[in-house]
């Protein structure tokens, strides 16, 4: 019987998953929009975590006494990669917005639009 | 040797990305490059020979383990055809690489930038090699992981480049983790990620709920990743800040390895015979492929930046290849693979191309090609035949394709989209047109910066000239190897 | 004894290799144009012999792009038809060339013979092809080849009129031919030019008159109006590429193609037994009458002929439509009589203004006393356009009038009749203007005889007696397409 509550953990995930994605569209600061992927990606770890559990399980780890339940541990494997592109993705994020910073001087997204829309109006004139 | 093949064609590059990091020197990083990319298209030939020859698909168990417990490495039919046009693109557009990137990017980054370039090809091979999904999905974060890199890099000549390739990250990040969402659920129903295993698993199960929506995680994920419309915006900045060299490596492979991808999740794991497959996905690729193919060609009209306005065609081209994938028979997939293949050429010519004049203009735009068909008729010549088969102009690869897709439409009664992919198609013309009139039939602008060539420059771009004509001529070797690419998603042999 | 494959490959090559010529020889003139008018000369008599020797079903395979794709020439009766009329013209157009080009002091005269030769071998490819789509790729180089020519003055009319011209024919090739190619292939199953066509029982008949419309419309250089804009536009080319555009390459592949479509496509008797072609009759009826009475208007010499040829091509496309044996025959007897007419006119025209600088019919009363010869030309030119005997035309608009009279197509009769007869009207008012009006004091018309240079006399004289000719021996050109 699958009552509402019985999946709980679902629920954590979507609210989850909702509250990420919409930072990332909704806020211009570029470092707000990380944020919220990161808890957007978070979000998905949580969901596959809580997916391996079996309940009244214990660690994967093999004690040579087959009616031992344990957890599946392979969606835990595959989050341990998936945390891995994570973290080099926020980095590979971070190292963006500092170099944006360094070259437009703001990290707003509507600001640097602005910058942008400048430089597209200047390379229409004659050319150098 | 010969049947380790396989792990090769992703290991080799793999591997051979941090030696790149290590070396110091531009040319010996270059050289490294060029080597390890000629390689890679060497094995992939030699697999795409063993896979025509034997008609077999070779699977390669990784370590030993046999699936659906290890992960093995599958070359089909289908990844037959991808792997030689991901490679044979690399290797060019390498070649075209020496001066464009000495041109565009400071000399300290070379051997950094050339990692880059050698991981997000890596990336791109493992996505097409692999049989596993959530491999998949680590390949396709290493190739994106390093095309943001390498979209960065154009900051050197133009900053905006930095908030493309931020705005890229984002958007490529979203789609990854849609596609990770949608195999969560995948593994949840049937507890297997290997993709044939996930195929007959997904057979034996009733089609609920979650099956639909992993489905369609899955697909969006991947239209974020192959820019279908209206998912395409971070596509146009991406291509056309990035330095040349990446436009046009990007711009011939990486929207096609993720089209392929698509192709082999939906056709090859959730399989025809799935309702949302047939009904749904069907329908969605064809009006946003239409759409796409009309709101790209109409961008790229008016668009006056050279790099963007062959973006914009970019968009335009992948509505063409949804439409075959859409039209959800052997004839559209085979007529969908034959446009990837090429269009990759079509697109490695013209940004090339367009290279060898933003090395020197800084930015291509229509006026400072003013004029210029006389100063460096090669490369203007490259461009014009690029655009032609654009068109799809008989004797020119782009006729092969635009008269198959255009079949399988008229094969499925599909007469009014026949009609207007056609009408878009030869729109075409309009953009193709602008360029001409602006290089041959006026005059160079008094004080514009003069112009130059060299066999070295327009080589690479006419290698691939040569190609789009060749594939374009002899077409029967292309269009047999799409089909049997075709037929192995429509229970042909897997 | 030479091989029909050889003879193929005479008229594909020739003309390029006129080409090349003129590059080679650009350092000089009289060379450059002497070998272009031998091998003009050559291939006419290529042409001659094998029309005379008639088609043997030799066919050539150039390119293989797939089994059902293929670059390949195969000579038929019709399409030899077209490859005599180019091939004879072509050295008469060349000599005239060299006239007015060195009689107007035109610049860049290399690079317009090059593109005048390439243009020929362009005709010549779409004249032999075996398929549609070598027809359309040569149709395609003929369009581009054409485009340096139109625009030859270089100013920014003859800017503008290209723009005309190169738009309304690849557009309308590239959206609406190309289209109707693909469109038979995948219905068909093949390209290739059949007897009998290749349609009939693989279409269902509704869709016939849209995939005729395809062609009607795809194929711009049959000036079927509305598609008839860039024809008029590109008078300001040099007279030479008039005659080219007009009598020569252009105009008559356009027709020619869509003969050829006709009948080794849909085939006459598919077209027939399904009514496919009824509304193409209403068009082409049309296009006829009212190109006409735009021609009535004009004053311009060269725009009242570009209409009045607007007028002529209609009645090729009517052949066609009319999907009758006899009219098909008359059609493509039309295309022959039409381009020794019409190459006349505008070798009269382009003589005119080399000598006096004219280009107004009101400025041209009594101009044909000082040009006999160039007036009389026009004359017998003008009557065999008209359809008076014993000229060519007369035997052409007698076989499309019995072609209607077969399909019980009486309107079709009429039209005829009242176009022959607004033929009169506006090609019959400079006759009478040149030879019978008083010449207006102060103008040029006065004085004695003075005609143009001999190369563009002597071209037009030629071209006026193989219009008699024509009547003469019209059995010769007579194709048969029943059965």
């Amino acid at each position: 019987m699958t009552s509402l509550f019985a999946q709980w953990n679902y629920f954590l995930v979507i609210i989850l998953m909702m509250l990420g994605f919409y930072a990332v569209i909704a806020r211009g600061n570029m470092v707000k929009k990380m944020v919220g992927l990161n808890i957007f990606q978070t979000s998905v770890f949580m969901l596959y975590i809580s997916m391996g559990k079996v309940s009244n399980g214990t660690a994967p780890i093999l004690t040579g006494d087959s009616s031992t339940v344990y957890s599946n541990p392979l969606p835990h494997v595959l989050i341990l990669t998936a945390i891995v592109v994570g973290v080099a993705t926020t980095a590979v994020g971070y190292a963006l917005i500092i170099r944006i910073q360094e070259s437009f001087g703001t990290i707003e997204d509507d600001e640097i639009i602005e910058l942008m829309d400048d430089a597209d109006a200047a390379s229409e004139g004659p050319a150098s | 040797m010969m049947q380790h093949l396989p792990i090769l064609q992703v290991i080799v590059p793999l591997l051979a990305a941090p030696l790149i990091a290590l070396l110091r020197g531009r040319e010996i990083a270059w050289l490294a490059t060029f080597i390890v990319t000629g390689v890679t298209f060497v094995i992939s030939l030699l697999l795409y020979h063993q896979v025509s020859e034997s008609g077999a698909r070779l699977v390669y168990e990784i370590g030993g383990w046999a699936a659906p417990l290890g992960i093995v490495y599958v070359i089909d039919a289908a990844s037959a055809l991808v792997l030689p046009i991901v490679t044979g693109i690399g290797f060019v557009v390498t070649l075209a690489a020496r001066h464009l990137v000495t041109a565009e990017i400071d000399q300290r980054d070379h051997p950094l930038f050339f990692t880059a370039w050698v991981l997000t090809i890596a990336g791109m091979l493992g996505q097409v090699t692999t049989g596993d999904a959530f491999n998949i999905f680590v390949f396709l974060e290493i190739s994106s992981l390093s095309a943001y890199a390498l979209v960065a890099m154009g900051a050197g000549r133009d900053r905006r480049a930095l908030p493309a390739a931020f705005n890229y990250l984002i958007l490529g990040t979203v789609g990854a983790t849609f596609y990770v969402i949608g195999l969560g659920l995948l593994y949840m129903l049937t507890g297997t990620l290997n993709l044939d295993d996930l195929a007959v698993r997904l057979a034996d199960i009733e089609q609920t709920r979650a099956a639909y929506m992993a489905m369609a995680f899955i697909a969006l994920g991947l239209f974020l990743k192959m820019a279908l419309f209206p998912l395409h915006f971070w596509l146009v900045p991406a291509y056309s800040y990035a330095p040349s060299a990446v436009s046009a490596l990007m711009a011939a492979t990486a929207t096609k390895v993720s089209v392929y991808v698509l192709v082999r999740l939906m056709f090859g794991v959730f399989g025809i015979g799935f309702v949302g497959i047939s009904d749904g996905l069907g329908t969605v690729l064809l009006t946003l492929g239409i759409i796409g193919a009309f709101v790209g060609t109409l961008a790229a009209i008016v668009e006056t930046d050279l790099k963007k306005l062959f973006a914009q065609s970019s968009i335009a081209q992948l509505g063409y290849m949804a439409i075959g994938i859409g039209i959800m028979t052997p004839a559209g997939l085979a007529a969908a693979f034959i446009h990837l293949f090429n269009h990759a050429l079509m697109k490695g010519t013209l940004f090339l191309a367009i290279g060898v004049i933003g090395a020197q203009t800084g930015r291509a735009t229509m006026r400072s090609i003013e004029g210029a068909g006389r100063q460096i008729p090669m490369t203007m010549t490259a461009i014009l035949f690029g655009g032609l088969a654009l068109i799809g102009v008989p004797l020119t690869a782009g006729f092969i394709s635009k008269l198959y897709l255009i079949r399988a439409l008229l094969e499925s009664d599909l007469w009014i989209l026949a009609g207007l992919t056609f009408v878009s198609s030869a729109l075409a013309l309009a953009y193709v047109w602008k360029i001409v009139e602006a290089a041959w039939l006026k005059p160079r602008p008094e004080g514009a910066p003069d112009l130059h060539e060299t066999a070295i420059m327009w080589l690479p771009a006419w290698l691939l000239v040569i190609a789009t004509i060749g594939f374009g001529i002899f077409a029967s070797p292309l269009i047999n190897g799409a089909v049997q690419a075709a037929a192995i998603f429509f229970g042909g042999q897997s | 004894m030479l091989h029909s494959e050889t003879l193929i490959y005479a008229l594909l090559g020739l003309p390029l290799m006129a080409s090349l010529g003129v590059l080679v020889l650009r350092k000089w003139p009289n060379l450059r144009d002497g070998q272009a008018v031998v091998i003009g000369l050559l291939t006419a008599a290529c042409a001659i012999e094998f029309f005379a020797r008639g088609a043997d079903g030799t066919s050539l395979t150039l390119l293989a792009m797939t089994p059902s794709l293929s670059i390949s020439f195969t000579p038929e009766p019709l399409g030899l038809l077209f490859a005599l009329v180019a091939g004879c013209l072509w050295p008469l157009a060349t000599l005239y060339t060299i006239g007015y080009l060195r009689g107007a002091h035109e610049d860049n005269q290399t690079r317009f013979m090059f593109f005048y030769a390439i243009a020929i071998h362009a005709a010549m490819a779409i004249a032999l092809s075996g398929n549609l789509l070598t027809l359309f790729v040569f149709y395609e180089i003929l369009t581009f080849s054409t485009y340096p020519l139109v625009t030859h003055k270089g100013t920014e009319d003859a800017r503008k009129a290209g723009r005309v011209y190169l738009g309304i024919l690849v557009a309308s090739s590239v959206v609406f031919l190309l289209f109707g190619v693909i469109g038979v292939w995948v219905i068909a199953g093949t390209l290739d030019f059949t007897a009998g066509g290749i349609l009939a029982g693989k279409i269902d008949p509704i869709y016939v008159p849209f995939l005729l419309g395809l062609f009607a419309f795809g194929i711009g250089k049959a000036a079927l109006m509305p598609l008839h804009r860039w024809l008029p536009a590109a008078m300001v080319a040099p007279t030479p590429v008039s005659a080219l555009l007009h009598a020569v390459a252009v105009v008559k592949a356009g027709v020619f193609t869509v003969l050829k479509v006709a009948i080794y496509i849909f085939g006459l008797d598919f077209l027939s037994s399904t009514g496919a072609s009824e509304w193409l009759i209403i068009v082409a009826s049309f296009s006829i009458l009212a190109a006409s009475i735009v021609a009535l208007r004009k004053t311009n010499l060269k725009a009242r002929l570009a209409y009045s040829t607007v007028s002529q091509l209609g009645y090729i496309v009517l052949g066609a439509a009319l999907a009758s044996p006899l009219a098909a025959s008359g059609a493509a007897l039309h295309i022959a009589t039409h381009a020794a007419g019409k190459i006349t006119l505008f070798f009269c025209a382009g003589a005119i203004y080399v000598a006096h600088h004219l280009s107004d019919i009101k400025d041209m009363d009594g101009l044909g006393r000082r040009m006999p010869l160039t007036y009389g030309a026009f004359a017998l030119a003008a009557l065999s356009i008209i359809g008076v005997p014993p000229l060519g035309g007369a035997w052409s608009k007698f076989m499309l009038m019995g072609g209607a009279l077969d399909g019980q197509h009486m309107l079709v009769l009429v039209v005829l009749m009242v176009s022959s007869l607004l033929n009169l009207v506006y090609l019959g008012e400079i006759i009478l203007r040149g030879f019978f009006a008083p010449a207006k004091a102060g103008s040029v018309a006065e004085g004695g005889y003075a005609e143009a240079p001999w190369a563009c006399v002597a071209p037009l004289c030629i071209t006026a007696l193989i219009s008699i000719l024509l009547f003469f021996s019209v059995d010769f050109f007579i194709l048969n397409f029943s059965g």
